[in-house]
């Protein structure tokens, strides 16, 4: 194989390029800082070094810009990680949001310098309503897991203020998000699993046996992790309902259904919305999200604050003294208003013309993969099951024959210039790839993405080598992640001191 | 078919336990145990002193992918315990059996070994959950 | 059609090849019963024109008022470049690095990112960020109790000197773990916190939080504070301001062995306004406890050829992996924010942020006296603060708040609403930083002046 890595320069850390002696910022005002110092108590001043990087300003410039040509994203690649909804962050969205008057605004400025963003977030909590089929919305959790927490920290709320104190337990399947077991005991409860059959629904059976009066709720994804709806739901919600529980929608797979179904009319009583997957808020490299939660009519008391209200055309916060039951604040201000504004522009966009369209052609080119890999001859977990938005291959066989398991067919694919599936989750499956193409993705690519895969099969049948030591043109090779555990390094001058 | 010494007891979780002369018991993960988990990184290791109840969680073994609860096989009180996984974990990987020992505990009932498995039920297991 | 690039011919094949007559039929597993495609309250789309005319109008109406509030969020000075490259394509439309070979210029930022957290606040690792300061601090908060089992005690001692605002972020955090906040008195006379009431305290805790500076703007003596919680066996969490960290003492410095936990809010460093969000929490702690740290990590290793690289490293404390057992059920950093902060420091460097905070300091002393000779204000507290103070008015605070407002400034925060029961009322909290001009804060003072005078009918 031929080592395409040669073109890649070295690129050092912004602090081997640092020296102390360089004076050449514009960037800060000018101040003689011995001076002031004198003014402050001077057992409390810095004695220890600040090792912050001098580095000139282009120098810097080029620095970072070089590290960003390291990244595959959405801009650059086709990117279908499953359950993660990386599609195309309208540009527009971002240079709007970054418009003066919403950057500049302090979030404790006075209402009447806030009602153009207060509008716009009020705006924005109707529409996640109407596309949730939820009582109302607050918008304040920042990220798809404080969601989560504030929909389980609501279910305590009300079974607390019921006095129902002997719900001890939340209910969740075993081919949930890892954020959903944590959540739950974050929030003081016991976690019961719920296996799912062989068709990927859950079992209805095993359901049955472990609900009762200490069943404070359940939390399923529909479709669920296993990129399949979940037919049972009215079923399950009626039993959950009638021993008491309450039912917790995790909304990461809402791109599926919005406007086909609505988590409200399936008898959830809370869901929360992972802005940056179905409003296509950027990824930003891991964040910011933003997790605003729906509530039906009986969580309404217990909603997270602050939320805008509009009364004789003024808009205003409705904080814990209107709402004394709320299970309170999650950030500082009002979450991360910034990427909800996002979310509200990419809606205006869309218009529900355009949110239809979402469910409907990401859920076309799911089906179109996997009939696609279903005729290379790949194994798909579900066959018998429609796609959602987003499938799952298991790579079992060609582990087995090939000795090349789905770690291998990931690196691999970065070599083709794909970014990977997400692998390894659901961990029911074994080998699995979970693919999420998104509506956004053109045939081509989707076509381009299968005959990668179908070269990387041959490869794995001819040379399996090839594919266990992939990826080769990328800036670096498989990384020695034993390595890194063992030997932490993860503070350059703590690790790097001379 | 992994190593699995006839004259040791072992758990459904996977632990091995070796009744010491003293009486008490030293526990480790199986050889197929560390076999699943890959490269150890880090081992959490009890406190001496503490009293565990059989089947508590009272340790962790960390892989990089993974992270596993080891559970105390018997009720009974920490006395020892293997102290070099701080800085060297690999050695559950090299010796599961001996120097990968993870703790030692002086059993509440020195007769409650007898109902842990034989080595030849722990080779039924292992080999049923392979298939 | 937005975003969808297909043409009717591709839909066709595409619906062929799954064996489907329409795009509806892939919807037949729903249950007929449970559908309803109606979103009629969703206005029909606009154009990329409309919108953008639409909420250009809606910015502007919030104008760019000369701002004097602080209170965790800050108005700093912004590096042009800092946002042109932070929102390249390539590191906002990209994920979370979990194929490390595919992200190394996410990775290698967040290493730089974690390295110049770790020397600010002058502790051993940081993390790769959290939400926000106030969240940080209910984490740092959880961790405290992880680590601290020997204290045998979920009492942590927060004082009154902390923002309330976190304060109750914190509660809502942490209240489902049987951990308690019990509120530490401050000293009326200074504004820090009540020393002889903290050391009180009989019953053991798991932690002492100490801000600094603190919520009034005044500094914690937080050498003393340190030893004296490490004395009873707790840990400590210092909450720090990051720029504040360039001329005060690393919090991994306070007094003989420094902070167990440090966090703050990383905003000040190249984040904007942006009504509170987002943001950047940072956290950072002491080596022996790297695995109680919750969070994203990413460690610096080798690749197959032996050449360094960087990956996400100690992930089996993660929710994906420990599930229920996890540190906590974060998923995210504020990834482009923290992208953000790194360019921050890298433009600013040492004598850039030293040269920032001292600006803060000199201009906040330079309202201060301004305001010394306003009739009616008096500073409760002293004046020796970093870049917040705070002064009663003897006007009602609302009121001034309101007719500020209306000369296009924000005033400050009105502290009364969190301090009253202690004896603050009509307390502004004002903070300058070195984004005001003498011309500003002369126009501040004289503004106030005349809103007084005309709130108190001239007496003042």
């Amino acid at each position: 194989m031929t080592q395409l890595n040669e073109a890649v320069i070295e690129d050092k850390l912004i602090f081997e390029a640092s020296d102390f002696t360089r004076k050449s910022s514009s960037l800060a005002p000018d101040i003689d800082v011995d001076t002031v110092t004198k003014s402050l108590p001077e057992h409390l001043l810095r004695k220890s070094d600040l090792q912050l990087p001098q580095v000139g300003e282009l120098q810097v410039v080029r620095h970072y810009t070089r590290l960003s040509q390291k990244n595959f994203s959405i801009d650059t690649h086709f990117y279908p990680l499953g359950s993660c909804t990386m599609k195309y962050n309208p540009r527009a969205c971002n240079t709007l949001a970054q418009l003066p008057g919403f950057t500049g605004r302090h979030p404790m400025a006075h209402s009447s310098m806030s009602q153009g963003i207060m509008s716009c977030l009020y705006d924005l909590q109707n529409m996640l309503m109407e596309a949730t089929g939820m009582k109302q919305v607050s918008l304040t959790p920042m990220a798809g897991a404080q969601g989560e927490f504030a929909g389980v920290a609501m279910i305590r709320a009300y079974h607390d203020h019921n006095k129902d104190d002997a719900r001890t337990e939340i209910i969740v399947p075993d081919a949930a998000h890892g954020t959903n077991p944590a959540t739950a005991v974050m929030c003081g409860y016991k976690v019961r699993e719920l296996p799912t059959n062989d068709q990927g629904d859950v079992d209805i059976e095993a359901l049955k046996a472990m609900i009762g009066p200490q069943t404070a709720g359940i939390m399923l994804t529909n479709p669920s992790t296993l990129g399949v709806f979940e037919r049972k739901i009215k079923q399950i919600a009626d039993m959950i309902h009638e021993v008491g529980g309450l039912l917790y929608y995790d909304g990461a797979n809402l791109n599926a259904i919005l406007g086909k179904v609505k988590p409200g009319d399936m008898g959830f009583d809370v869901i929360h919305m992972n802005l940056h997957k179905t409003f296509s808020t950027p990824h930003g490299g891991g964040g910011p999200g933003a997790g605003p939660v729906g509530v039906s009519e009986r969580l309404q008391p217990f909603l997270p604050v602050p939320m805008v209200a509009l009364k004789d055309g003024q808009y205003y916060w409705l904080t814990e003294d209107e709402l004394p039951l709320s299970i309170g604040h999650l950030s500082a201000w009002m979450g991360n208003a910034g990427i909800l504004l996002r979310a509200y522009i990419y809606a205006l966009l869309l218009g529900r013309e355009g949110m239809q369209r979402v469910a409907e052609f990401a859920t076309l080119n799911a089906n179109y993969l996997l009939q696609r890999f279903a005729d290379a001859g790949f194994e798909i977990a579900f066959p018998e099951r429609r796609a959602s938005h987003e499938f799952i291959l298991t790579l079992r066989k060609e582990a087995k024959q090939y000795g090349t398991n789905a770690m291998d067919f990931a690196k691999r694919l970065l070599d083709y210039g794909f970014h990977a599936p997400t692998t390894y989750f659901p961990l029911l499956v074994p080998e699995c790839f979970l693919i999420e193409p998104t509506e956004t993705e053109a045939k081509t690519d989707l076509d381009g993405f299968v005959k990668a895969m179908e070269l990387i099969l041959e490869e794995a049948r001819e040379s399996p080598e090839v594919l266990k030591q992939a990826p080769y043109s990328l800036p670096v090779r498989r990384l020695d992640d034993v390595k890194a555990a063992r030997e932490l390094d993860l503070n350059y001058y703590q690790s790097h001191a001379e | 078919m992994s190593d699995i010494p006839q004259e040791l007891k072992y758990t459904k979780s996977h632990e091995w336990v070796r009744v010491e002369e003293d009486g008490t018991l030293t526990v480790g993960i199986t050889e197929h145990a560390q076999g699943l988990l890959g490269d150890m990184v880090f081992v959490e290791l009890p406190e001496v002193g503490e009293s565990y109840e059989a089947e508590q969680d009272c340790a962790v073994v960390e892989s990089v992918k993974a992270a596993s609860d080891i559970y105390c096989p018997v009720e009974g009180e920490v006395v020892e315990v293997n102290e070099e996984l701080e800085d060297a974990p690999e050695q559950i990987n090299v010796n599961a059996y001996h120097e990968g020992w993870i703790f030692r505990i002086n059993p509440s009932n020195p007769d409650d070994v007898d109902n842990l498995m034989n080595a030849d039920d722990y080779a039924a297991l292992v080999e049923a959950e392979e298939h | 059609m937005p975003y969808i690039p297909h043409t009717s011919q591709e839909i066709a094949e595409m619906l062929s090849v799954i064996g489907v007559d329409s795009i509806e039929q892939l919807f037949d597993e729903i249950p007929p019963e449970l559908r309803s495609d109606g979103l009629d309250n969703i206005p029909s789309r606009r154009s990329e024109m409309q919108v953008q005319r639409l909420l250009t109008e809606k910015s502007m109406q919030d104008g760019t008022p000369l701002c004097f509030a602080g209170g965790g969020a800050y108005e700093h000075h912004i590096p042009a470049a800092i946002w042109e490259i932070a929102t390249r394509g390539e590191f906002y439309s990209a994920y979370t690095p979990y194929q490390a070979e595919a992200s190394q210029g996410t990775l290698q930022v967040i290493y730089e990112f974690q390295t110049m957290i770790a020397s600010l606040t002058g502790m051993d690792v940081s993390n790769a960020s959290l939400y926000d300061g106030a969240s940080g601090l209910g984490e740092a908060v959880l961790m405290s109790v992880r680590a601290n089992r020997k204290a045998k005690s979920k009492r942590i001692l927060m004082p009154a000197t902390v923002s309330s605002v976190y304060r109750q972020v914190v509660e809502t955090i942490v209240k489902h773990q049987g951990i308690t906040l019990d509120i530490i008195d401050f000293d009326r006379a200074n504004g820090t916190i009540d020393i002889d009431k903290l050391k009180q305290q009989s019953e053991p805790f798991a932690a002492l939080v100490i801000p600094q500076p603190n919520y009034f703007g005044c500094m914690e003596d937080v050498h003393s504070l340190t030893d004296w919680a490490h004395e009873q066996g707790a840990m400590v969490i210092g909450l720090v301001n990051p720029v504040a960290l360039a001329l005060l003492e690393a919090p991994g410095n306070w007094g003989t062995q420094g902070v167990d936990i440090a966090v703050g809010e990383a905003q000040p460093l190249g984040i904007p306004l942006s009504s509170g969000g987002p943001y950047i929490g940072f956290m950072a702690c002491k080596q022996k406890l790297v695995r109680q740290l919750p969070g994203r990590i990413v460690g610096r290793t080798v690749d197959l050829d032996g050449k360094p690289g960087f990956s996400l490293t100690l992930q089996a404390r993660e929710q994906h992996i420990r599930r229920s057992k996890a540190t906590s059920n974060i998923c995210t950093n504020q990834g482009l924010m923290a992208t953000a902060t790194t360019l921050y420091l890298a433009f600013m460097g040492r004598d850039g942020l030293q040269k920032v905070a001292a600006s803060c300091v000199h201009n906040t002393q330079a309202l201060i006296e301004l305001l010394k000779t306003s009739p009616g204000i008096s500073f409760p507290f002293g004046t020796s603060v970093f870049h917040e103070f705070v002064i009663t008015l003897p006007a009602d605070v609302d009121q001034v708040i309101e007719a500020m407002a209306e000369e296009d400034i924000v005033a400050g925060i009105d502290i009364s609403q969190y301090y009253a029961q202690d004896g603050l009322e009509n307390a502004l909290l004002i903070c300058v930083t070195e984004t005001k001009s003498p011309e500003d804060m002369a126009f501040f003072a004289d503004t106030l002046n005349k809103v007084i005078s005309d709130l108190t009918g001239g007496a003042q």
